[in-house]
This record gives C-alpha cells, sequence and structure tokens, in this order.
C-alpha cells in the first residue's frame, strides 16, 4: 500500500526533473511516462469520460476502493498523456479528502505550467478539476450509502 | 504553384530586410527564434514601431473635432492613412475606405448592414468551404436573422474549390457572395477573378476575405471588379486591433450604418438623426488613430520592398518548404492545391499535431497547432486538426531547414 502523501509524491517528481538540464529531456521523459500509462478500459473510452480541451483530448475514469479513489486515463495526444500520468501518480491511492484538498504544485515546479493557462486550453487545467470532482462525488456517495 | 510574377532567379536581396523586426532576433528556449506563424500574425518592422512611439508621445489627439493644433495633426495623419491605403488597393475613391477592427469586424459589418438591406426570406448567401469561420459565422447569424439560405461552394481532397458547383449555385435568390482570397489553414489562392466574374453575370455583388492574402499577393480592387474586401492591419506588418473595409461607393452609399454613435452622425434630434458621408458613417466611435498611422508605415514599408518582388521570393521559398518536406517520411500534407501562398499544413503519421507543436516550440520554432478556426476543414479531412507552417517574406531557406530538423527530432521523440 502506497503510504506516501501527495506533497511527498511532488517532491519525488520534482526531484527527479531536477536532474534535467535540457528541455528535450524533460519531454522524453514525460512522452515516455505517457508512452507507459496503462490504457484506460475501453468500455470508459466514451464521450461521458471525455474532458474536452482546445487541442487534445483526455478520457478519464474514476473508481474507489477502500475508501481511496484510484483514476486511469488516455488521451490522443502522448504529452498530455505523460502530464496526466504524472497526475494520477499523485492523486492516486488517496482518499477523496485529501484529493479535493491538494494543490498540485509540481507542475509549475518542474517547468510546465504553460500546461495549466487556461488559454492554452489543452485539457490538463479542466483534468485536474474534474479529477477533484470525481472525489467529491464519490465521497458523497459514502455519506449518503 | 507559382500564380504569377515568377522570376527567374530568386530575389535574395530581400533578406535585408529582415534586419528591421526586432522580434525576429532573439532567443527562444537557446536557440535563435525560427517565426512561421505569419498567418496567425505578422511581425512589426521598427518602422511602425516608432511611428507608434511617435504618434503616442508627441501627437496623440483626437480626430476630425478638434480645433488646435494636435489635434489637426493626427487628423492628417489619419486621413493620409486612408489615401495610402486607397493607393495600395487602388480603389477609385478615398471615401471608400473604411477604417475597422479588423477582417472579422469588416465581414460582419458586410453582412450586417447589407444583409439587413438586400437579404429578404429565401434569398440565398454563398460562401466556400475553404472560409475561416469569421466568415462564416456572420453570414449564419444574418441568414438566420432574415431566414435566408448559406450555400456552400464545396472542394476537393486537395483543398480546391470545385467552381463547376459554384456555377451550378448561381441563380437570382443569390444576394451577396462571400469567399476568402487564400486559405489560413491550407494556403489554397482561390481562383477569384473568375468567381467575381461568374457572380457578376448574374449581378451578384462579391466580398473578398482577403486577411491572407494581402501580405502575399498584389491587389488592385478596380482590375478585380471586387465589391468589397477586407483586410487586418495586423497580418500586413501593422498594429492589432486595425482593419479595412475597402466597398464600393455604390454599395456603400446604400447600406445602413453598422454602429450608432459619435463620428458617423451629420446631425443629432431626438426626433430624427442624419448619417455623416462616407467613410464616417461606418466610423461610429473615436477611432484606433494608432492603428491606422502604423498601418499607413507598414503598407508603405510593404511598397518600397515591393508586393511583386515579395509574392516571387515567397513562392520561390514556399516550393523550397515544400519540397524539403516531401521528403520526410510519414509527413502528410493537408491540403496540396496547385495555387498555394503563405501556409502549409501537415500531420505526421501516428503523432497528434498539438505534440508536434510542442516539441518544434522547445526548438525555437513557432508553428501553430490546431483548427485555425476553420473547424468544417478539418471535419472534411477527418483530422483533429494540422500543424501549419506559415512563411514571411522576412523567412529564409535556413528557417525551413530548422523546421525539417525540428520535425524530424520530434517525430524521432514521439513516435
Amino acid at each position: 500500500m502506497d503510504t506516501k502523501s501527495i506533497d511527498e509524491k511532488q517532491q519525488e517528481i520534482i526531484d527527479e526533473f531536477s536532474f534535467f538540464e535540457d528541455w528535450m529531456d524533460k519531454y522524453e521523459m514525460i512522452i515516455q511516462m505517457g508512452k507507459d500509462l496503462p490504457l484506460i478500459d475501453d468500455q470508459y473510452k466514451i464521450d461521458s469520460k471525455l474532458i474536452k480541451g482546445c487541442q487534445s483530448q483526455v478520457w478519464m475514469h474514476a473508481e474507489e476502493r477502500d475508501g481511496k479513489v484510484f483514476y486511469t486515463a488516455d488521451s490522443d495526444a502522448v504529452i498530455t498523456k505523460g502530464l496526466v500520468s504524472l497526475v494520477i501518480k499523485v492523486l492516486s491511492g488517496h482518499s477523496p479528502e485529501e484529493i479535493a484538498k491538494s494543490k498540485l504544485y509540481f507542475i509549475e515546479k518542474i517547468g510546465l505550467q504553460s500546461h495549466l493557462s487556461p488559454t492554452r486550453s489543452n485539457g490538463l487545467l479542466a483534468m485536474i478539476k474534474q479529477m477533484k470532482l470525481y472525489a467529491v462525488a464519490l465521497q458523497q456517495q459514502n455519506i449518503n450509502t | 504553384m507559382i500564380e504569377e510574377h515568377k522570376l527567374d532567379r530568386p530575389p535574395i536581396d530581400i533578406q535585408k530586410y529582415r534586419q528591421d523586426f526586432p522580434a525576429l532576433h532573439q532567443e527562444i528556449y537557446g536557440y535563435p527564434l525560427v517565426y512561421l506563424d505569419n498567418a496567425a500574425t505578422t511581425q512589426k518592422p521598427k518602422q511602425v514601431l516608432d511611428a507608434l512611439s511617435q504618434y503616442y508621445a508627441y501627437d496623440n489627439s483626437n480626430v476630425h473635432r478638434g480645433v488646435h493644433h494636435l489635434s489637426q495633426k493626427a487628423t492628417d495623419q489619419f486621413e493620409q492613412a486612408r489615401i495610402t491605403i486607397q493607393q495600395f488597393l487602388n480603389a477609385k475613391h478615398e471615401h471608400e475606405i473604411v477604417f475597422t477592427k479588423g477582417t472579422t469586424e469588416g465581414i460582419n459589418l458586410v453582412a450586417a448592414t447589407f444583409g439587413r438591406t438586400f437579404l429578404k426570406p429565401g434569398d440565398a448567401v454563398i460562401i466556400s468551404a475553404l472560409e475561416h469561420h469569421s466568415n462564416i459565422v456572420p453570414w449564419q447569424l444574418i441568414c438566420d436573422q432574415q431566414d435566408a439560405e448559406l450555400r456552400v461552394i464545396p472542394m476537393n481532397d486537395r483543398g480546391e474549390l470545385i467552381l463547376e458547383e459554384f456555377g451550378k449555385m448561381l441563380d437570382e435568390k443569390v444576394k451577396i457572395v462571400s469567399v476568402g482570397y487564400v486559405s489560413n489553414a491550407l494556403g489554397t489562392v482561390n481562383p477569384v477573378r473568375e468567381i467575381i466574374q461568374r457572380a457578376h453575370q448574374f449581378d451578384i455583388p462579391v466580398l473578398l476575405d482577403a486577411a491572407q492574402a494581402v501580405q502575399h499577393i498584389p491587389i488592385d480592387v478596380q482590375d478585380l471588379d471586387v465589391d468589397f474586401l477586407v483586410f487586418s492591419s495586423h497580418k500586413i506588418f501593422g498594429p492589432t486591433g486595425m482593419g479595412v473595409l475597402y466597398g464600393k461607393e455604390k454599395w456603400l452609399d446604400i447600406m445602413p450604418p453598422y454602429q450608432g454613435g459619435g463620428e458617423m452622425i451629420e446631425t443629432v434630434t431626438f426626433e430624427k438623426t442624419t448619417f455623416n458621408k462616407l467613410p464616417f458613417k461606418f466610423e461610429a466611435g473615436t477611432p484606433h488613430i494608432a492603428g491606422a498611422i502604423g498601418l499607413d508605415i507598414a503598407l508603405r514599408y510593404v511598397r518600397k520592398i515591393g508586393l511583386k518582388k515579395i509574392h516571387a521570393y515567397e513562392n520561390e521559398l514556399l516550393e523550397y518548404a515544400i519540397s524539403e518536406l516531401a521528403t520526410i517520411e510519414g509527413l502528410k500534407f493537408i491540403g496540396e492545391a496547385q495555387h498555394r501562398a503563405g501556409a502549409i499544413s501537415f500531420l505526421l503519421d501516428g503523432i497528434h499535431p498539438f505534440d508536434t507543436g510542442e516539441i518544434l516550440d522547445k526548438m525555437g520554432i513557432a508553428v501553430r497547432t490546431g483548427h485555425h478556426c476553420t473547424e468544417p476543414i478539418m471535419g472534411f479531412f477527418q483530422i483533429p486538426g494540422t500543424v501549419r507552417a506559415s512563411f514571411s517574406f522576412y523567412n529564409n531557406r535556413a528557417d525551413v531547414d530548422r523546421l525539417k530538423e525540428g520535425i524530424l527530432k520530434a517525430q524521432k521523440m514521439l513516435l
């Protein structure tokens, strides 16, 4: 069982990326992560799971096991997919409360803040919002049942 | 591919003008910038920047109604810009030049005022499959409002309009034809002379969206006999927020005003307002004075180099780019029209255009990715978007070589 906190995981990523001096090495890493991301189950690659960005699309599915939220996702753009895999790595396996109140600062720290700009609209910002909404929704279900 | 004005030898000396553009001489992520997003906007030469600075620093004043020296000076410069534009387009009259915010406003102005006056239920407007959203949506709005029909000239899979189909669409119901001169997404140069001639056989006026043409192709509105022509200043080295609508006097005269306000009136009472003469009837409010002055300088700058020379040089550069990119395995051109200007659109097999654009950016190469505000074109080719490299006369073969190198690198990383 993963016992690291969300912030500890963020710090790990920041440390990992700090070794790269060159932009291209950073991108090689993200692209590799994108390629390695386990694909989302085909049954979830549907419009209702689609987070629409201006240029690339992200499909995202969340489910709960033992009070923790687990995400799977896919994207048609591999760099987006790499970033998605980083966000999943950070948030997956945590409780809805932890996810809902988390602050994701690692994207900025590793120099990819342009992906978070609302005008960029490539889906990452919308995706993070959606992940938190899923967490809150799952939490709500728990309270109701 | 060469449309006209082909020279035997490419005029290399045109490259000396590159020095005039400060923005081109900077490093992006440690690489010298390669700016290939000229269809989105062009860089500004220092002559234009100096003119803007001079105006705001020393000549700033409102136009047309001031009694004082500076107001007169600003008015003189502002109205001089109109004359420069008139000469640039070879318009018959100075008052056929209306200042707008840009191409989009120009089209909206014509769609709203011409449409309101001449479109009746059951009438039709013709546009083409190659249009930018700004030459689609204004017509959809007015067609909805007037209960008129929108007809679309189809294209073939090379991205060229099918003129035979256009011919079949022309009838007495059609009240206006509005087409682009050059496609911003694919670079296709449309046979506008023929389109205008055919429409005129039915006495149908034609609006040309020349946003992607004025900076590449010499235009003479009288020779083309076009009824309306619109373009944006920022795509021809001038300031943003500034544009031009050319309209034949006979049309502008009978079209009602677009917006109400200052400048556009003759007299106002609460009972009745009479409108100013052309072109002021269409210029409500304080205009973009600095924009007009900057555009004036930009057009003089272009005139100094010579559009024929620019056209020939760019054709040669575009041919070089196409032949170089064609050697890349897995690269597919989107749009392969015989006549092209400005832009090249392409996709790499198995790679999302957004990924390609992002890697190119990190190598200091500015291109555009996405649907380029032409979703119907992307729908036609069934693709999410393209990578678009668009050229200006200040680009050169070294830029093309960097682009090719960047694409090969992106391909290696992303596949």
